[in-house]
This record gives structure tokens, sequence and C-alpha cells, in this order.
């Protein structure tokens, strides 16, 4: 079974990942996407949930670069977030090199 | 006391991709694909299962559970219980028969923690894939875990108390276990209305109608280490496990669908009779209570959500 389905374009040489907030990069070949990434690096630079775009602990906001996406909740990236490229790491994938800002999920809060 | 509700009868579980849930919930979990919809809805039931279906599998931009739906023994119990939901202050949803194909009329409500829950009593049967008669072991046909049925749900939310008395009162479920705080705060309860450890489950949390589970019973340990294998071989998101629960005494693997709503199969733990008093974790111990050999919660267990 093949979950990844994200298409495959642009260069073979891994893309640079650079996470601001947290003064760390990593590598990402194209068609992977920037979760997977991270984790194989083991850098913990990105929060890692469910690995599938449901639970938002991977929010990131990219701050300079292209990138493919797949579809995320909608609990979680609203349309205007997607226009402020606030994101899920676990899915896109990146076309350029990327500058990104991690941590930006909130837990909900007793109301 | 009992009151006419038998078993968890189906969960309508909301995709973000049909096509990737599908292959997940048929080959890696092991569930056979019985129909889809004109809504595009796919149907998938377990192989002891006698009705037709369990799993429902819904395309939409948010994860998570739409519903969780129990059988009931017959028509007229459920025109006792959709009384007595409206008399206990619950606002009803009737929804007609044929919603769900091949499912009779469904009773809904949404229960004091935020999610929907509908009581049913007709559902096509279409056996155990071994039959009635002389059944052989197990059908040689099956794939991936093996998924013997929809087994219960984890469900995060609030008003645990009010959501307790609803379904004891109401429904007939008992409390088997619970996990208390010292101020006797009650921060998980987990439910049976059969013989089982729990058919429902719900842990204490400020949003409400949040999805942590469903469950899929599995034979031995030994298959719930070679769903571990299949899960590392798939490449699919593990959560945590093989390990054992406390609570229940469960043996249990979590992981994730392709939309990220998490699934276990398990198998294994406790039994409850009516006579049986509630379990009590303290809540200090809830990492042993939930993962008993770490002994600690992984920050996922209680973050994680659709
Ligand atoms: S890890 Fe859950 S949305 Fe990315
Ligand atoms: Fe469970």
């Amino acid at each position: 079974m093949q979950i990844m389905t994200t298409e495959f374009c642009g260069p073979f040489q891994p893309f640079r990942i650079q996470v601001t907030n947290r003064d760390q990069e990593f590598l990402c070949p194209a068609g992977s996407n920037l979760l997977k990434a991270m984790e194989r690096k083991n850098s913990g630079c990105i929060s890692v949930g469910c690995r599938g775009g449901g639970c938002g602990l991977c929010k990131i906001r990219v701050v300079q670069g292209e990138f493919h996406s797949k579809r995320m909740s909608k609990a979680h990236i609203s349309d205007d977030d997607l226009e402020q490229g606030v994101v899920l790491a676990c899915r896109i994938s990146p076309a350029s090199d990327l500058v990104i800002e991690s941590d930006q999920y909130q837990p909900p809060v007793a109301g | 006391m009992k009151k006419g509700v038998m078993r968890p009868g189906h969960v309508q579980i909301r995709v973000l991709d049909l096509d990737e849930a599908v292959a997940h919930y048929t080959d890696l979990v092991g569930l056979t694909e019985v129909d889809r919809d004109d809504q595009g809805r796919v149907y998938l039931k377990a192989w002891t299962e006698v009705d037709k279906f369990s799993v429902v599998l819904r395309e939409d931009d948010t994860p998570g559970m739409d519903y969780m739906g129990f059988k009931c023994l017959d028509e007229a119990t459920l025109d006792t219980l959709r009384g007595a939901l409206i008399e206990y202050g619950c606002t009803i949803d009737d929804i007609p028969a044929g919603e769900l194909n091949d499912c009779g009329r469904r009773v809904r409500f949404t229960a004091p923690s935020g999610h929907n829950f509908e009581l049913f009593a007709t559902k096509k049967q279409l056996g155990t894939s071994v039959g009635n008669h002389n059944p052989e072991a197990w059908p040689r046909d099956l794939k991936g875990m093996k998924a013997q049925r929809f087994d219960h749900c984890l469900l995060y939310g609030v008003e645990l108390e009010k959501t307790l008395n609803l379904f004891r009162d109401v429904l007939g479920f008992d409390l088997v276990e619970q996990v208390m705080t010292p101020d006797g705060k009650r921060v998980a309860q987990f439910l049976t209305v059969s013989m089982k450890a729990h058919d429902i489950a719900f842990i204490d949390h400020p949003e409400p109608g949040k999805f942590h589970h469903a469950s899929f019973y599995l034979e031995t340990w030994d298959d719930v280490l070679r769903a571990g294998d299949l899960l590392s071989m798939t490449d699919t998101s593990i959560d945590i496990g093989p390990t054992r629960h406390g609570i229940t005494h469960g043996q249990t693997i979590y992981f994730f669908d392709p939309s990220g709503n998490r699934n276990e199969v398990f198998c294994g733990g406790d039994y409850f009779y009516p006579d049986h008093e509630p379990i009590t974790w303290d809540a200090e111990k809830l990492g042993k209570a939930i993962f008993y050999h770490d002994r600690e919660l992984n920050e996922r267990f209680l973050t994680v959500l659709t």
C-alpha cells in the first residue's frame, strides 16, 4: 500500500528547510513531506502528531519559498491561514528551498 | 440496568481522501468494502460481524467522527429509548430508514460531551464470513491485520458527569473503569453495555466532540505484534505500541489513518458483569493506567485528536 501521492517534480537535489524560530535547518527531498524529512533527521524542530493532516500539531508558517500541498483539516487551516502561508508540515512538500517558522499550533483552552 | 441497547453498531468517520482511506481500512486494517452510496460514502464490514457494515467513511475537509451508532434489541425498544431520551431532555433527530444503505431508522442525539450518537434496531445482515452452519475457524482471504470487529471508540470532550448520567440512566450502560483526580473529579470513564471491558469511553477535554480513536478487535497478542509489523512495512504513522493498557488490561497498538484519525487494534482485556464495582485509577497514575509498560503518557495521547 502506498500512501504518498504528492506529485514529484523538480530537481533531485534535496531542498534546504530553514526553521528560523528554532535556529535549525534540515534537508527535504522533493516529493517528501516536510514532517517526514524532519523526523528522519530526528531534530524535533517541528511538533509531530498524527502525520496525516488531521490534528494540527505540526502547524508551521512558510515565510519564503514554494511548495505543493495535500488537503489539510479545515479545523486547523482556514483559507486565511493558507493565504498567510500557515500550513501543516505533514501535508506539504517543497518545490524550492523554504524558510519556515514552526510551533504555530495553539492547544485548546478550557472555556 | 440494561435498557435494550445491545452493542456498538457503527461509526462514521470523516477522511480527507476517500481512496487513501479505503485502502487503509481494507488492505491494512482488513475490513471489507460492502457498499457505496450516492453521497459517495463507503461502507465497510469486519469478518466476524453479522450486520452489513460497521464503519462508514465520508470524504470531508475536516477529519474526525460524524457519529457512533448503537444497535438496540428491536424497533419497540428503539421507540421506548427514543421516548426516554426526549423525557431526559435530549433533542432528537429522527434519521429515516435508508439514509444509510440497508439500515433502518436511526434516533440521533448529541451527548453532553459534544458527540453525536444514534440508536437503531434494524440493519441488513450479511452474516459472518464463515457462515452459521459448521463454520470454519476463519476465512482464508483476509487482508492486513484481519480485524475481527469494530469494538469501541474513545472520545474526548466536556461534561463527563452528565454524559455518564445519560449513558447509565437512559441507555443502560455501566461504568466499568474510571480515573479520578484527588479532588474527586472524574477525568476518564469507560462504559460498557455488554460483557466487554468497554463499548465507549470518554476522557475530559476542554474542546467538545473530539475523536481519539476507533478500535478494532484482534484475536491474539501475536496478531497485535504483526499489526505493528504491517505498520512498518507500509510506512504507516504509528502512535505507540505494541504495549498493554492498565485500564482494561488489553494488549494494543495505536496508529493513524491517512487523514490523521487514530485507530487502535487490540486483543484480550477484562470482562464485566453488572455486579462488578467500578475500577478506579488515581489521576497521578494516569500514565500507567493508559500505557502499562511505559508508565507515562506520550504527549500525543492527550493532544493529538481529530
Ligand atoms: S502531524 Fe497531525 S496535522 Fe500534521
Ligand atoms: Fe481503545
